[in-house]
């Protein structure tokens, strides 16, 4: 059935929930790429009116993409817990936004496994960038590995120690200057330059030297492909965390080369290993809107909400670590720091009230028009919002992938204006290592035990 | 050992030192430096005039720098009046095209070009996307193209140039289809081993009749392959 608002006598009718969306979603050059974005400001008003006056209902009954064609689909709808929807079930979607402004954060905690995202993206498209701050900095994820994630009063810091040849040294260096700062308590987390098995390997052994020797309470990370680090795991390499990028389709999933059911094979093996010393939280998965576009998977559904989908995927394999990559995939997506900005706090908002341990690599490309100031603007407005963590790349300039995230210095701005700490185990290892202002290494640290000197 | 140290083990900003939990002046305007380096570069533009050989130019239907931005796929299409200005060539075609950076195909084409010791008709294209080629190649009736493109600017580097090889090119080709060779730049991949590389791809693309994830680049470290008759 369409939906349809009129406004000063001029009709606006959307033949379908995918449609309304995508011209109710606030404007991104993606979607104007992909030809669905609405035509003028008062087509997005008037969609955002009929999705205001949309019941929550509807859109479990209405599926964005066929459940027959679309495993994403069919996940969501198996995932959905009807007794938790029970409170927010009979409201419309404008009513919804009004219910999350006004919760108490246990209620949002207990309406978690009954939102879809799809409702999570449509209450998203009514919202002000205060709005989504302000819903968001009442949901707590807590994840557990080799530390305590999310808690009430941090902000954790994935230290991303990236090298052009994956040199060992170079990677190593980067990562003491991370430690000294502060970072590294969300993961230690290596972008590898090639998916090659043995390279892999060798950064692995590397991570769990630097994690053995100077006995931090963290975990590591080699962000290869899910089916490469299934072969470290059959060698019997150390791997704390299962990395993988996600999309909110089927096909989008494909493009990337993954299933469900290779996620699933992959979670099991990591539980497999029993890593896990103070919880079995071992998947990390990275999003970002316009992934789906990029792939021609989108199916005509507008970019934040597919990027919606992709967190019902996380969830179901309860990660340690979720976070969008929001200014990474260029203008033709998001164009500027105006567009990355609502992406990022809309990203934030959904992965939040959807339950997820939601960071947030703030981050752009040199062709967007976007500077170190717009970064800024979104870390400070997520650190309010309380995202779980934020990247932290020496000088904020990642000299592997060619693009600009947050900085070591940037998180501890961050965490000194907002009076966050970093995870509870990683604060007092801190303490323990005698890392304070960073104007020496401290000997316990030292770089002679990594091969530097 | 001082952070500023860990400099000698990376090319990543480390050891930048502190003021309060911000960084120092220089350090940030060395950072603003290169950001301002590389913004320009995005908006440079190539001069087919001062490239130092002349060949056809052609555009693609993205009208402006900001529309090439915007509109990837207009990249990607031939603007229609300009295919009249092709060349027939039933062998390799080369499409020296912008990308998303200009000043490396400036300055290193001519130089790439010569590497390549190969009597391949070539074309300048404009706001061009690498797919571009596509259009070009079925165009010309070409068996091959090599789009020799400006790669997405870094910090670090401005002046990157890669090599897209795309066996029996036409429109609707995908990336998976073709093979390339990045990071072609001082200090990076030399102009002569870039040429060893792409003669070495041509020859087996045109072995498997294809090239892409089909073809892997499974060519000895340091091998020099002899001249092949066929180029």
């Amino acid at each position: 059935m369409a939906f349809r608002h009129a406004i000063r006598g001029t009709t606006h009718v959307f033949p379908d929930l995918r449609t309304l969306l995508a011209r109710a979603s606030p404007f991104r050059s993606g979607d104007a790429l992909a030809g669905i974005a609405a035509a003028s400001a008062e087509e997005r008003v008037a969609a955002q009116r009929a999705l205001a006056d949309l019941p929550l209902r509807r859109i479990l009954a209405e599926p964005v993409i066929p459940p027959e064609e679309d495993d994403v689909s069919r996940l969501i709808l198996e995932d959905h817990d009807a007794a938790a929807f029970a409170p927010v079930a009979v409201l419309t979607v404008g009513g919804f936004r009004d219910w999350l402004l006004a919760a108490a954060p246990a209620e949002l905690a207990a309406i978690r496994r009954g939102i879809s995202p799809e409702m999570a993206a449509a209450v998203s498209k009514i919202m002000r960038n205060a709005d989504l701050v302000s819903v968001a900095a009442k949901c707590r994820v807590e994840t557990r590995l080799h530390n305590t994630l999310g808690t009430e009063g941090t902000l954790s810091v994935r230290l991303q120690p990236n090298h052009p040849t994956d040199d060992p040294r170079g990677i190593a260096a980067a990562i003491l200057d991370g430690l000294l700062l502060g970072a590294g308590d969300a993961c230690i987390g290596i972008n590898p330059a090639t998916d090659n098995v043995e390279s892999v390997l060798r950064l692995l052994d590397l991570l769990e030297e630097v994690r053995t020797r100077f006995s931090i309470p963290t975990q590591g990370c080699v962000l290869s492909h899910v089916s490469t680090t299934l072969i470290a795991m059959e060698r019997g390499a150390p791997v704390d965390l299962v990395f993988q990028s996600i999309g909110g389709t089927q096909r989008t999933n494909e493009s990337f080369g993954i299933s469900l059911a290779l996620l699933e094979e992959a979670q099991e093996a990591a539980l497999a290993l029993g890593r896990g010393t103070v919880g079995s939280n071992v998947m990390y998965f990275e999003t970002g809107q316009g992934s789906a576009l990029s792939a021609e998977a989108h199916g005509g559904v507008d970019q934040q909400t597919v990027e919606a989908r992709a967190y019902a995927v996380a969830r179901r394999f309860d990660p340690l670590l979720v976070n969008s990559v929001v200014g990474f995939i260029g203008p033709e997506y998001l164009f500027d720091g105006k567009q990355i900005l609502r992406a990022g706090l809309e990203d934030h908002f959904c992965g939040k009230l959807l339950g997820l341990p939601m960071g947030v690599d703030i981050c752009h490309t040199n062709h967007a028009e976007a500077d170190a100031d717009d970064m800024d603007a979104l870390l400070l407005c997520l650190g309010l919002a309380g995202v779980n963590y934020v990247m932290g790349v020496p000088g904020a300039d990642d000299v592997m992938l060619a693009y600009q995230s947050t900085s070591f210095h940037d998180a501890l701005t961050a965490r000194r204006l907002l009076d966050r700490r970093p995870a509870p185990e990683f604060a007092a290892w801190l303490e323990r290592a005698g890392i304070g202002e960073g104007a020496r290494i401290p000997g316990a640290l030292s770089p002679a035990l990594l091969g530097l000197s | 050992m001082l952070p500023a140290q860990l400099r000698r083990f990376t090319a990543a900003r480390v050891g930048l030192g502190r003021v309060g939990d911000a960084q120092p002046t220089g350090v940030w305007l060395d950072f603003q430096e290169a950001h301002a380096a590389a913004r320009d570069a995005v908006w440079s533009a190539l001069d087919p005039a001062a490239l130092g050989f002349s060949a056809p130019v052609v555009r693609s239907e993205a009208r402006d720098r900001r529309e090439y931005l915007l509109r990837p796929d207009l990249g990607r299409r031939l603007r229609a009046e300009d295919a009249a200005l092709l060349p027939r060539s039933g062998g390799v075609v080369v499409v020296v095209a912008d990308g998303l950076c200009a000043a490396g195909v400036q300055a290193q084409a001519a130089s790439l070009l010569q590497a390549f010791s190969a009597p391949w008709p070539v074309v300048v294209a404009l706001q061009a996307r690498v797919a571009l080629g596509d259009a070009i190649g079925a165009a010309t009736g070409a068996e091959a193209v090599v789009v020799l493109i400006g790669e997405r600017p870094g910090l670090s580097a401005q002046d990157s140039v890669g090599l897209y090889l795309t066996w029996a090119p036409r429109p609707g080709r995908t990336d998976a289809e073709r093979n390339c060779i990045s990071n072609i730049r001082p200090g990076g991949l030399s102009h002569a081993e870039a040429a060893t590389k792409l003669h070495w791809l041509l020859r087996e693309a045109r072995a498997l009749g294809a090239t892409g994830i089909a073809l892997k680049d499974e060519m000895p470290a340091g091998a020099l392959p002899p001249p092949d008759p066929a180029v």
